[in-house]
């Protein structure tokens, strides 16, 4: 058993509990909160550097935009397989998964297209920090994709590899997952409106 | 009225049945060596971890100030003695004299403050109070994942080996101060420690950073989901209170610092601008244009100011319990000291600017955080007249941990004061950077926290150990310390007061500063003999791992809170049986004539209902 089923196990039915939350769930939200916090400051550090002026004008290139679409259908994807997992329809599990999966990873090679785009609008790094801050921003943003889809790997790995039960450890962990990618799109969402906005 | 019932008889009674099976866990948590003494997963063996980690840095870190404090006492002074320590940072001429190179200086001033704040105060402090209590005293089994809690301390011991490695590099730890500002922490040719140095010291903090959430997530976690039946919020013990709204703090103001962090890293690795502007190195003009190190600042004292909070408050906390305990009084009022601690949180994200004044910000602005500043001394004052009154008409028992917390009282009064003149922008000007800024927060957040931190090590050491801590030596310690730090820290304020700066390797073409030198020498010698005070701490405590005086029952201070309910050997899931039901809070002292009431009492017939 590993360590984290042993604490689900343990935790499981321990009414002593204050919510029906899971302890675990309210962990990841907390966790999130602080990364919401990560993001908070580099966008204020955003706002108070442009508002001191030598900042540089330009727009975002499209390809950002396209790649919203595609991180937000990969959430819907997501939420399809949970959906799935919950009737233990195990062939939609897989395949919507897998789905999901690629388009996260689609998502990265995207990204790395806007900045290549970017780059070659005349906005390369270290001309101007207003273009410094979009690249700076998108990575770290992008860093905690990569941390998203490696998720998605272990899930697709299993979906494929132990037969579809819905025990309550694996729905949990699903819900982990699916927490946690619902966070990097909603972030990306506000990132992009934030990033178009505060031209 | 109903006679007091033995705690473990009211557990069996009123207890909850979560069907723990104590050995079936107990193979999983404690089989082997590895997964009991190193790779733990109990929440209590984490704690200790995180002592004992804590206590090496201290060390470490107490030393570095000696070396120059030495240097500061004595210039003249030969430290040729100290080469086979330091090595090449003492450059000995052909006379024989050793002197300390001044980049080394620089260095270890750096070290002493990265260490004492950030692996001392905030890692093993918090980290070994809220890992040890927060489970024992809520009455949960363990942290709510013990796997985060395990790496939690990993991710610390990772950071600290690479922040210790940093030490023997051949161009030395960073030197730009702890607070690693830009340019001289963004520009690997600004000194010698900007190179290597910088790099180890943003990675190793930055792994502290993730460390110190993964503890912070685990203790809000638990605290509000694992609470055992009968135990509100508002039965909570203060020290609980205290590190819940620490773990707030440090989940909002560290995820801050990271991502200041993470701008440096671009300016420093691929030649961004984000804090670098118009600066010129050997004569030559840098291509950087357009940052702000001012932008630095901000973000950096955004978790700065917090951070001397996530640093004091457990200490709050351990001091409220142990002056109750040890006046056998209850805490004087318990609500207003939850909301003060919450008040005090509150306030702490929005005063970081007063670390800025002489930064060139805006004199308007200043106005606003001088303001929210000397707010902070209300919920601070509430806190001292309460534990004052807590005291006021107790039975006071004299040990090593009632000393500290009451040296902690007067070591918080006195650095608080001082806090005063210093949230005031006008009085900045002159005292910005001087000796009176170092005295002011080694005394309201050095030293107070350490007394803090001792005094909890001296109260619950039986329950880490199952053995007492040597009492005679503990109150030789607590006088040396308490003499010694104010003979250290309080000639400061003189210096500051005068002009002297901080920071500064020698005073020599001062002329203005001459006669200070006598002033230096004695708080120098007072630092190396309060150091020897510290050793004894040390000796006593691993003296008496093994030969302290054994705990004979399970509840030596006839405490009322849970962990005392607990066996003396406390194994993985702390209650052997059934958990624990809370049926008060945890002060009932010197109530209705009766000593104490175990939190797991029921009220009883006849009972005043004040709570």
């Amino acid at each position: 058993m590993s360590a984290i089923e042993t604490t689900l196990n343990h935790r499981i039915d321990t009414p002593s509990r204050r919510s029906k939350l899971h302890p675990l769930k309210f962990a990841m939200y907390v966790g999130l909160g602080s990364l919401v916090m990560m993001f908070i400051a580099l966008t204020s550090a955003y706002i108070v550097r442009r508002a001191s002026g030598n900042w540089l004008e330009f727009s975002i290139p499209t390809i950002f935009y396209v790649n919203t679409l595609v991180i937000v259908v990969s959430s819907l994807t997501l939420h399809a397989a949970y959906g799935a997992f919950k009737r233990e329809a195990e062939r939609a599990y897989r395949a919507l998964l897998s789905v999901t999966f690629l388009l996260g990873l689609a998502f990265l090679i995207l990204q790395y297209m806007g900045w290549q785009e970017l780059a070659a609008q005349g906005i390369p790094l270290k001309i101007n920090p207003a273009g410094d801050f979009v690249y700076a921003i998108s990575w770290l943003h992008a860093l905690h994709v990569v941390g998203g889809v490696a998720a998605l790997l272990v899930s697709v790995a299993f979906a494929y590899g132990i037969k579809l039960r819905r025990t309550p450890a694996r729905q949990l962990r699903l819900e982990l997952t699916l927490i946690y990618w619902h966070f990097v799109d909603a972030l990306w969402i506000y990132l992009i409106l934030f990033l178009s906005l505060q031209r | 009225m109903a006679p007091l019932k033995r705690e473990e008889a009211l557990i069996e009674e009123f207890g909850y049945d979560d069907h723990f099976h104590d050995h079936h866990h107990g193979d999983k948590y404690q089989s082997n060596f590895v997964s009991h003494y190193i790779f733990s997963m109990d929440h209590k063996m984490i704690a200790k971890q995180f002592l004992i980690t804590g206590m090496f840095w201290a060390i470490i870190g107490a030393v570095m100030s000696l070396i120059f404090r030495m240097q500061l006492g004595f210039p003249e002074e030969s430290l040729a003695w100290l080469k086979p320590l330091l090595g090449k940072w003492i450059t000995v001429n052909s006379e024989g004299i050793g002197t300390l190179q001044q980049d080394f200086y620089y260095a270890l001033v750096t070290m002493h403050g990265t260490i004492l704040v950030f692996f001392v105060l905030t890692a093993g402090l918090s980290g070994t109070f809220s890992n040890l209590l927060i489970p024992l005293m809520i009455g949960a089994r363990d942290m709510a994942s013990p796997l985060l809690n395990m790496l939690s301390y990993w991710f610390f011991f990772v950071s600290g080996t690479i922040m210790f490695a940093s030490l023997f590099l051949s161009t030395g730890p960073f030197a730009g101060g702890w607070v690693a500002y830009p340019p001289l922490s963004a520009l690997p040719q600004a000194m010698d420690g900007s190179g290597a140095g910088m790099t180890l010291w943003t990675i190793s903090l930055v792994l502290l950073v993730v460390s110190l959430l993964l503890g912070g997530i685990n203790y809000i976690t638990t605290v509000l989901n694992l609470r055992t039946k009968g135990m509100s919020m508002w039965r909570l013990p203060l020290p609980i209170w205290a590190f819940f709204v620490t773990a707030i703090l440090g989940l909002l103001s560290f995820p801050v610092l990271t991502s200041a962090f993470f701008l440096l890293m671009l300016d420093r690795g691929i030649g961004t601008s984000f804090y670098l502007s118009d600066i010129y190195i050997g004569g030559a003009a840098l291509d950087h244009v357009g940052g702000s190190p001012i932008l630095y600042q901000h973000l950096f004292w955004f978790l700065g100011h917090p951070e001397v909070y996530i640093i004091i408050l457990p200490a709050f906390g351990i001091v409220s319990e142990v002056l109750s305990v040890n006046s056998r009084k209850p805490i004087f009022g318990y609500q207003a000291m939850v909301f003060s601690i919450l008040a005090i949180a509150f306030l702490a994200f929005i005063v970081w600017a007063h670390h800025m004044f002489m930064s060139g910000i805006n004199p308007f602005i200043a106005n606003f955080f001088v303001i929210f500043t000397l707010i902070i001394a209300v919920p601070s004052a509430v806190k001292v007249f309460n534990w004052i009154a807590t005291l006021y008409g107790g039975n006071i028992r004299f040990n090593p941990a009632s000393l500290f917390a009451i040296g902690f009282v007067s070591m918080f009064i006195s650095g608080g004061l001082t806090g005063i003149w210093l949230g005031n922008s006008a009085l900045d000007i002159q005292l910005h950077d001087t000796y009176f800024v170092v005295a002011h927060f080694h005394i309201v957040m050095g030293v107070a926290a350490f007394f803090g931190m001792y005094s909890g090590i001296y109260h619950w050491f039986p329950k880490m150990y199952g053995r007492f801590m040597n009492d005679t030596l503990g109150k030789v310690h607590f006088w040396g310390t308490m003499i010694g730090a104010y003979c250290v820290f309080w000639p400061m304020h003189y210096l500051g007061m005068a002009g002297v700066p901080r920071r500064y390797y020698s005073f020599d073409s001062f002329q203005t500063f001459g006669h200070f030198d006598g002033m230096n020498k004695f708080i120098t010698i007072a630092a190396i003999i309060t150091f020897g005070f510290q050793l004894l701490f040390v000796i006593n405590y691993f003296w008496s791992i093994w030969r302290g005086r054994k705990m004979t029952t399970k509840n030596p201070y006839n405490a009322n809170t849970l962990e005392w309910t607990t066996p003396i050997e406390v194994g993985h899931g702390n209650w052997p049986g059934k958990l624990p039901t809370v049926q008060r809070w945890a002060y009932d002292y010197s109530k209705d004539g009766i000593d104490h009431i175990s939190q797991v009492q029921p009220i009883m017939e006849g009972e005043s209902v004040d709570h």
